[in-house]
């Protein structure tokens, strides 16, 4: 707060009204933000948080209403205004270009050239500018490395380039768009103090994010946004957790979920000592190991990028694994087919449902056949039975409440926890001894993320196995029986939910347990 | 959805022929006049519409191949190499082989066929195996193909001597009408044949195996999204070779039904035909729908047929027909630019009512 | 085979060559842009048409060869418009540009030249000039290889001075950044619409001198299968060579020499058939692609239409 200076109004969004067709993301909001401030926006996925700062950086036109940035009346038709006006954004996908150099990155679009006297060459000037990158990151303490290329280094250094990036332009406002969302609990940390420092050094800040816990340690103010509308803004200081999280969704809300006590099974998937390579033939799951029992939800904690991909693509038939063994059911079915594997009993809701687990050109009752096309009654002898494979769909558009409730409709034109469903509805009718969930409430909003919830809590109730690969560790934390920790392709620790918490599990997602040699599970 | 493509399809023929009009007018030639040739010349005899649809048939049926290829994902190029293959090797089978009638005809078309259908098999083979773009290795294909064919016909025992053409091919393995019904219409005064009928039933098959089976669903499922296809258990590599093999015997079949029911003969080809280029053109139009390739097809044939006439009967260039070809697929290929321009008038009609961007 | 025969074998691969090097580094322009041309065809078939038609009707082959520059630029701008502000399908709006590519040259040359598909040839003396046409003796080993016209050599200087805009320029970096990353460049202020657009444009002047370069100095005029699927083979050596402009270059060179082998194999006794001989660049190239090159990705958004979200 000690920055804060409250004379200063350097943005302030009046009435801004955003349409999308007739979908109103944005209605109405004010928005005033001070210099040297922290200021939070929170709101479920969906709320109109991104969109109302893509208006601010003019990747968006409003609809309605007034920008005035440092006491100006601004149009912001395009970045290039906002940039010139001091913002800065940081994308929550980052807006990075993988094949360049992080100077490359950072110069793009404002780039160094080589001028001989008054004649500017339109060369670039590739050392000045890695000179100037190397100052500005000591003078903010972001280290990179200035010469490597943005697909050789790590996730936190890419955000750090993000960050510059915004700085070389000169920026004194930065807008970071969910910027924990893939970091570890101790790299958030790192990131809280960076910008800390920077509002020490003149800056103000506007952080997009659902996370309470870092709003509390780290804002000064607060706005909530909910279903398109601002519902207040607040002292971060004068409200608790459950109070701001009651404003985001807007009834309280526990995040707790209910569990029956039960006896864990026997040993039904065994993997054992698995090396999977990724696009590059490098080892990706690197000597993995782990035992998942019948009713018991195993939870896979780690940061991104540490072999979750290549580790589910490896289990599934779709990626072979190199060697080692997964046994289902008491079958080794390394390298059999995908459909060999469902067959065995192991389904899977897929890391990213719009490229694997749904063609979002087919309908809801094509879709919900994909892997049952060719039985009966769906078809025989090749010929397809549209009567039954629609009645089909019907049924389970009716048990899992998929809407709209046409089983006609493209799956392309459902609300992302619509489609989860009919993916959720389409897994668990093949009654799968194994239920693999990765990333299963990614971009949801709440209803339908206690809706997942249920149904995996319900799988392990009923006596299956339920592995669960998540990079949000609220969720791991609140439906795991036990968590294993994956870090560099390997399990590095296995603990009971008992014995887990934020901190250890961050300290063994960033490495911390390899020196103590692997734990058998 | 389709109502909205078809709107789109007439307004870009539409601006096809008034571009055609333009340009001809500009280089001083009446459009109307030229317009009025092609007409009569499509229509104004019995026997020029049969010779329309004679034209037409080809080009329907590589229009569905390249339809089909494009239901998987896969954008068939090589129809124009399939269906020279489809061709040599109708015209081998109907020389060299003794067959019975109809029978002759038959085993000529299925050989053409599966000819072809390995020869694009290749190209789904490369693709899958080796992950070699279809597109080159297609357009590769063409070339070998064209030099391939005329290398056969250059084969002694196949070349008729002084021509630059192969023997033609036996009586019984063709597919026209009997000379007899040349009496009776003067439709019947140029080489009709089945292939029409053919391509038509073709059509039909092709839009039920999509629909109805479970090869269709497959084959759908891998062109809309080959990852969700592969995670569902789905081969994908598989179903890349089975389109590109089908893909390659619809070329063939065309190539074949030219053969049998047209030309009797293949002839040394200085460069290539095009029946396949305008085959994706006809694809295009057609919104790669099969049935709608039967009309599609039609269209270019006519236009084809039709443009031919206007260089004798008034000395204007008749390659006005690809510049309005042309200009059709370039409209068809920018769905948001119509679709901007007609909400645009509904616009006006509300009388300038302001709408939200 | 003496020196001499390795030498004209060189030569005429070197000819043959440089109208696919222009097309193919057209390619190279348009798709680092992230916009997919296969509408070269059609660009390179104007480029020669109108080339050599005001090379003929000046007399002045550099105008000609300009011109033919500047009318494949102008076809380049319909595809230009259709992919890059219509979002269209790149694929569809190229094959469209090779309906009309040809359609107009073929329409043209029957306007100009009398109802006819073949234009006049150019005199002689009025074609491409050679620079160093007296340096060497005649027929001697280094003046059948360099004795050769001048757009073999402005070829090759085009893959330098296409390769410094690519990777040493402001711009360079930009078109690049477009073709991997558009919504990166937008976030950055970069006029996404406008780099496309000259990347594309650029792709179909390079194209047009490449028809030019293959109707005033290889022939001396044009008809109407002079290109038919050189376009393409520039394509293909496109992605033969990874996008890049190097990388084209010996592609080119390659098909180039597959070229002269087989011009210098039909004047001698060799007793192949020539149409064998014509398949050999193609076989060739399959076998190449699916050995050394296989899954070559281009760059990333490279096909993908760039639409400023709404929604």
């Amino acid at each position: 707060m000690n920055n804060v200076d409250l004379e200063t109004k350097v943005i302030e969004m009046k009435g801004i009204t955003k349409k999308f067709g007739d979908f109103v993301a944005n209605d109405s909001i004010d928005l005033t933000v001070h210099k040297g401030e922290i200021h939070a926006l929170l709101g479920e996925n969906g709320a109109g948080k991104t969109t109302l700062m893509n208006v601010l950086y003019g990747l968006y036109m409003p609809t309605e209403g007034n920008i005035f940035i440092k006491g100006d009346k601004v149009e912001v038709t395009s970045p290039n205004v906002a940039i010139e006006k001091g913002i800065g954004m940081v994308h929550q996908h980052f807006m990075l270009i993988d094949t360049f150099t992080v100077v490359e990155n950072i110069i793009l679009g404002m780039e160094t050239t080589i001028k001989k006297g008054s004649w500017d060459t339109k060369c670039i000037d590739i050392e000045r500018a890695t000179k100037e990158v190397e100052k500005l990151s000591k003078k903010y303490s972001l280290h990179v490395d200035p010469k490597a290329k943005i697909q050789d280094i790590s996730v936190g250094m890419q955000q750090r380039v993000e960050i510059l990036k915004a700085l070389y332009r000169g920026a004194d406002i930065l807008i970071l768009d969910e910027p924990t969302a893939v970091l570890t609990p101790q790299e958030v940390e790192e990131l809280i103090q960076i910008i800390k420092n920077l509002t020490k050094q003149g800056k103000t800040i506007i952080i997009i994010t659902h996370k309470l816990k870092e709003i509390k340690q780290a804002a000064d103010y607060c706005t909530i946004i909910r279903r398109g509308k601002k519902i207040n803004t607040v002292k971060v200081s004068n409200v608790t957790e459950e109070n701001l999280a009651e404003m985001m969704v807007g009834r309280q809300v526990s995040f707790a979920v209910d569990k029956k006590d039960i006896e864990k099974g026997e040993v039904v998937l065994n993997i054992d000592n698995i090396i999977i390579k990724d696009n590059r033939k490098l080892n990706a799951v690197n000597g993995l190991s782990l035992k998942v029992h019948r009713g018991e939800i195993l939870g896979i904690a780690g940061v991104d990028g540490n072999g979750q991909s290549e580790f589910l693509e490896g289990i599934t038939g779709l990626r072979p694994i190199e060697s080692g063994k997964v046994v289902l059911n008491g079958e080794n079915i390394v390298n059999t087919s995908p459909r060999h594997i469902m067959k065995k009993g192991m389904c899977n809701i897929p890391e990213d449902r719009q490229k694997r687990g749904l063609i979002l050109d087919f309908s809801i009752a094509e879709n919900m056949i994909l892997e049952i096309y060719d039985k009966e009654p769906f078809s025989k002898n090749g010929r397809l039975n549209h009567k039954n494979i629609e009645e089909h769909a019907r049924k389970l558009i009716g048990k899992f409440d998929v809407r709209p409730q046409n089983e006609k409709q493209a799956v392309g034109a459902l609300s992302g926890g619509n489609q989860q469903k009919v993916i959720i509805a389409r897994e668990v009718t093949n009654d799968p001894d194994v239920l693999i969930a990765a990333q299963p409430t990614r971009g949801l909003d709440v209803g339908a993320i206690e809706f997942v919830h249920k149904y995996l809590v319900e799988q392990r109730d009923n006596g299956k196995a339920v592995l669960l690969i998540s990079f949000e560790l609220d969720e791991i934390l609140n439906l795991s029986d036990r968590i294993a920790v994956i870090y560099n392709g390997k399990i590095v620790d296995i603990l009971d939910r008992k014995d887990a918490n934020e901190k250890k599990l961050g300290y063994l997602m960033a490495g911390g347990g390899v020196e103590n040699g692997r734990k058998e599970a | 959805m389709e109502g909205k493509r078809l709107k789109f399809t007439i307004i870009s023929v539409f601006v096809g022929l008034l571009v055609g009009a333009f340009i001809l007018l500009a280089v001083g030639f009446n459009p109307l006049e030229a317009y009025g040739v092609m007409i009569r010349g499509i229509l104004g005899k019995p026997k020029y519409i049969s010779w329309t649809i004679i034209q037409s048939t080809p080009l329907i049926l590589t229009g569905i191949s390249v339809a089909f290829a494009f239901r998987t994902g896969l954008f068939n190029i090589g129809a124009e190499g399939q269906f020279i293959i489809g061709a040599l090797v109708a015209t081998l089978v109907g020389y060299f082989w003794n067959l019975p009638p109809i029978l002759h005809a038959i085993v000529a078309m299925l050989m053409a066929c599966l000819a072809a259908a390995i020869w694009a098999g290749l190209a789904g083979i490369l693709k899958s195996k080796f992950g070699v773009n279809e597109v080159i290795t297609t357009i590769m294909l063409n070339w070998i193909a064209l030099y391939l064919s005329n290398a056969v016909v250059f084969w002694d025992q196949f070349k008729r001597p002084n021509s630059e053409a192969s023997y033609n091919i036996l009586e019984s393995a063709s597919i026209r009408f009997p000379k007899t019904l040349r009496s009776i219409s003067d439709f019947f005064r140029a080489p009709v044949n089945w292939g029409f009928i053919i391509a038509i039933l073709v059509a039909i098959l092709i839009r039920h195996i999509l629909k109805n089976t479970t090869l269709g669903y497959q084959l759908r499922a891998v062109g809309f999204n080959s990852d969700a296809a592969e995670y569902g258990g789905i081969d994908v590599k598989r179903n890349i070779v089975i389109s590109m093999a089908i893909a390659g015997a619809l070329s063939g079949l065309a190539g074949a039904v030219h053969v049998l029911g047209v030309t009797e003969e293949v002839a040394v080809l200085a460069a290539m035909e095009g029946n396949g280029f305008d085959g994706i053109a006809v694809s295009l139009i057609a919104g790669n729908n099969a049935i709608g390739c039967i009309f599609a097809g039609l269209l270019f044939g006519a236009l084809k047929y039709g443009g031919y006439k206007i260089q004798p009967a008034m000395g204007a260039p008749s390659e006005i027909i690809s510049i309005v070809i042309g200009t059709i697929v370039f409209f068809i290929s920018m769905p948001k630019l119509i679709e901007m321009l007609t909400t645009l008038r509904a616009k006006r009609k509300r009388g300038g009512e302001v709408e939200s961007k | 085979m003496s020196l001499n025969d390795l030498g004209l074998i060189i030569g005429i691969s070197l000819m043959y060559s440089a109208p696919l090097m222009y097309t193919a580094l057209g390619g190279v322009m348009s798709e680092n842009s992230g916009v997919v041309n296969i509408g070269l065809e059609g660009m390179m078939t104007i480029g020669a048409f109108v080339g050599t038609t005001v090379a003929y009707y000046s007399g002045n082959p550099w105008l000609g060869f300009l011109m033919g520059g500047l009318s494949g630029g102008v076809l380049a701008l319909l595809h230009a418009i259709a992919s890059v502000s219509f979002a269209a399908d790149q694929i569809v709006s190229g094959i469209a540009i090779n309906f009309l590519g040809p359609g107009l040259a073929l329409f043209l040359s029957r306007v100009f030249f009398d109802g006819a598909t073949m234009t006049a040839p150019i005199p002689l003396d009025r074609k491409m000039p050679r620079p160093f046409n007296y340096l060497f003796t005649k027929g001697s080993f280094l003046d059948l290889i360099f004795n050769q016209y001048a757009t073999v050599y402005i070829a090759f200087l085009l893959v330098l001075v296409v390769w410094f805009i690519l990777y040493k320029t402001k711009i360079g970096l930009r078109i690049r950044a477009v073709g991997e990353h558009p919504k990166a460049a937008d976030t950055l202020g970069i006029n996404v619409f406008k780099v496309k657009y000259l990347a594309v444009i650029l792709s179909g002047v390079f194209a047009g001198f490449g028809g030019a370069s293959m109707s005033i100095a290889v022939v001396s005029n044009f008809r109407a299968t002079l290109i038919s699927g050189q376009g393409f083979i520039a394509l293909a050596a496109m992605i033969f060579g990874k996008w890049t402009p190097q990388g084209s270059m010996w592609a080119c060179l390659l098909f180039g020499a597959a070229q002269g082998i087989v011009v210098y194999l039909g004047g001698t006794d060799v007793k192949v058939s020539s149409q064998i001989l014509e398949m050999i660049p193609y076989v060739l190239t399959l076998i190449i692609l699916v050995s050394f090159v296989g899954k070559a990705t281009g760059p990333a958004a490279n096909g993908i239409p760039y639409e400023k979200n709404e929604a």
